[in-house]
């Protein structure tokens, strides 16, 4: 028994005292008269960075991203923001506007057919309504702040001056910082309020196959919200929760974070953003200029009866079989 | 015209921290801000080699390029100074700089950054106050390039590796120092600074 220990005790230490032996050798490199060439072992920076994308090393200060040495990605980014970013966002926003109008000159408003009835039903309650405003007139002043940091130099600062350009900057700086809280809250609750009516349903085909109420002689069904409303929530809350995280981690620097990780959050947060403003224009462009009778239900949150009927009639006859059973004599039975 | 630039002989230093100690006391830098910095690389491993790091003042400097209120911009010296008037502490700078440069002051909660901090060659700062004033030296700190010298942590390095000066000249020195040796871990950070290198 104590000889077996002996005899692995015995290899054990062989095979430690040939990796010791070994391992030196491969690190130590000699030169061509044998002796130890100190140089030899050291790496390039060329070779470094051909390995890996930035050169790290040990530091003595605390600031732990100071260890980063050197990371030409930081030009790759560069890049990014000032070349594809601008172009990018120009191409998407513009062209957004540029479509829009085509619809309005090709579509025109959508206008009730019957015409008004005069009778309104109530479609958005007070609490619906505050949520949706909380979180639209955050996304415009976060939209407007936000852009004024990638084309505000181009568009704004010859206009004003740097001096005036850098005071608006800074405090822009500071409303895009504290207006993302009251935007997430808008998100949460109109996720919250909003997500039962926004499941896919079988309605949503048919209302596909109608060519969703822009054709004129055709009648698109729906429920309380159509599959293009459907679309816009669902892609809203996507965004929505893609920039409010990214965005959190550029609020927060170097919080857990690190130089590449921090760069991703700004390619996700632009590019995200930029995306959800050319959606959000066409859901203002069709809840303002291009239907009639849709902007009152987020302003009084009442709409007119024909308006319901000839947009969301499932809706509409579930609202009133709901208002019969809770006020049977109400209305008398035309 | 003259080029001014840094470059750092990985295979003098010697990780003193003198040029870092240099700079913060010329400069009279805060605390927690830290415009040059020594980087180990390979610590304690065969080929271990040290390279102290600032500011490199690139050409095409990505910071410059990527500002927001555009406060950074290169002198005719290729030097690239900044302007704390109109800085807004947003942080890209530091996003976009291949050596990480930049520094911030903490100035309130969360990761709230004041104005951009950063080395400027002890050539004073990018505004509107006069070279070599008060005003000056509290907010940018020395000028010593405006007395004809040149950044006080090449000048104050033990081993003479971390070099300032005309580009051509210190690339010059480089190459001698290389050829006469025989060896030679490159020009740190030249190829992305100054998209040239020293060829020996």
């Amino acid at each position: 028994m104590t000889r077996f220990v002996g005899i692995r005790l015995f290899v054990v230490s062989m095979a430690l005292l040939i990796i010791a032996a070994v391992v030196p050798a491969q690190a130590e490199k000699l030169g061509p008269d044998g002796a130890p060439n100190p140089t030899a072992s050291v790496i390039d920076q060329g070779t470094l960075l051909k390995q890996a994308p930035r050169i790290e090393g040990r530091i003595d200060i605390p600031d732990l991203k100071a260890s980063v040495l050197e990371q030409p990605v930081g030009r790759t980014w560069d890049y990014f923001h000032e070349v594809l970013l601008h172009w990018g966002a120009a191409v998407v926003i513009a062209g957004t506007i540029l479509l829009l109008g085509l619809a309005y000159l090709i579509i025109g408003r959508v206008r009730i057919a019957a015409g008004r009835s005069g009778h309104k039903i109530l479609r958005f309650k007070a609490f619906e309504r505050f949520s949706h405003w909380l979180t639209a007139i955050s996304f415009v002043v976060l939209g407007l702040t936000g852009l004024n940091i990638t084309f505000g130099k181009i568009v704004l600062l010859p206009l004003v001056g740097p001096d005036t350009f850098s005071d608006i900057a800074q405090a822009a700086k500071y409303v895009h910082n504290f207006t993302s809280f009251s935007f997430v809250a808008g998100l949460v609750l109109i996720s919250v309020i909003f997500f039962k009516d926004n499941f896919p349903a079988k309605v949503d085909i048919d209302w596909l196959k109608q060519g969703g109420g822009f054709i004129r002689n055709k009648h698109a069904p729906a429920g309380r919200f159509n599959l293009g409303e459907k679309l816009v929530f669902w892609f809203s809350l996507a965004a929505g929760v893609a920039v409010s995280a990214s965005g959190f981690l550029l609020l927060f620097p170097f919080y857990g974070t690190d130089i590449p990780e921090m760069q991703l959050a700004q390619v996700v947060h632009a590019v995200v953003a930029i995306l959800f403003i050319a959606l959000i224009l066409a859901h203002i462009y069709i809840g303002t200029l291009g239907m009639e009778g849709a902007f009152e239900a987020m302003a009084t949150g009442e709409v007119d009866l024909n308006w319901a009927k000839e947009h969301h009639d499932l809706w509409l006859a579930r609202q009133l079989k709901e208002d019969h059973r809770d006020e049977p004599a109400a209305t008398p039975a035309e | 015209m003259a080029r001014m630039m840094f470059l750092c002989d990985a295979d003098r230093c010697i990780d003193c921290n003198a040029c870092v100690t240099a700079c913060k006391n010329e400069n009279e830098v805060p605390w927690g801000i830290n415009r040059r910095r020594v980087v180990t690389i390979n610590d304690g491993k065969p080929g271990e080699r040290s390279v102290s790091m600032a500011c490199m003042h690139c050409t095409d400097a990505p910071c410059a390029a990527v500002c927001p209120v555009t406060c950074i911009y290169p002198t005719e010296d290729g030097i690239v100074l900044h302007n704390k008037d109109l800085c807004i502490g947003c942080g890209y700078c530091f996003y976009a700089c291949p050596f990480g440069a930049p520094q911030y002051p903490k100035v309130g909660n969360f990761g709230s950054r004041g104005k951009m901090d950063k080395c400027t060659y002890c050539a004073g700062g990018g505004g509107p106050e006069a070279p070599g004033s008060a005003e000056e030296f509290a907010k940018y700190g020395s000028n010593r390039f405006g007395e004809g010298k040149l950044p006080l942590c090449a000048e104050m390095c033990s081993t003479k590796s971390l070099l300032a000066g005309d580009g051509d000249v210190i690339a010059q020195i480089y190459k001698e120092r290389v050829l006469k040796r025989g060896y030679g871990s490159g020009a740190w950070g030249w190829m992305t600074a100054y998209r040239e290198d020293i060829k020996v």
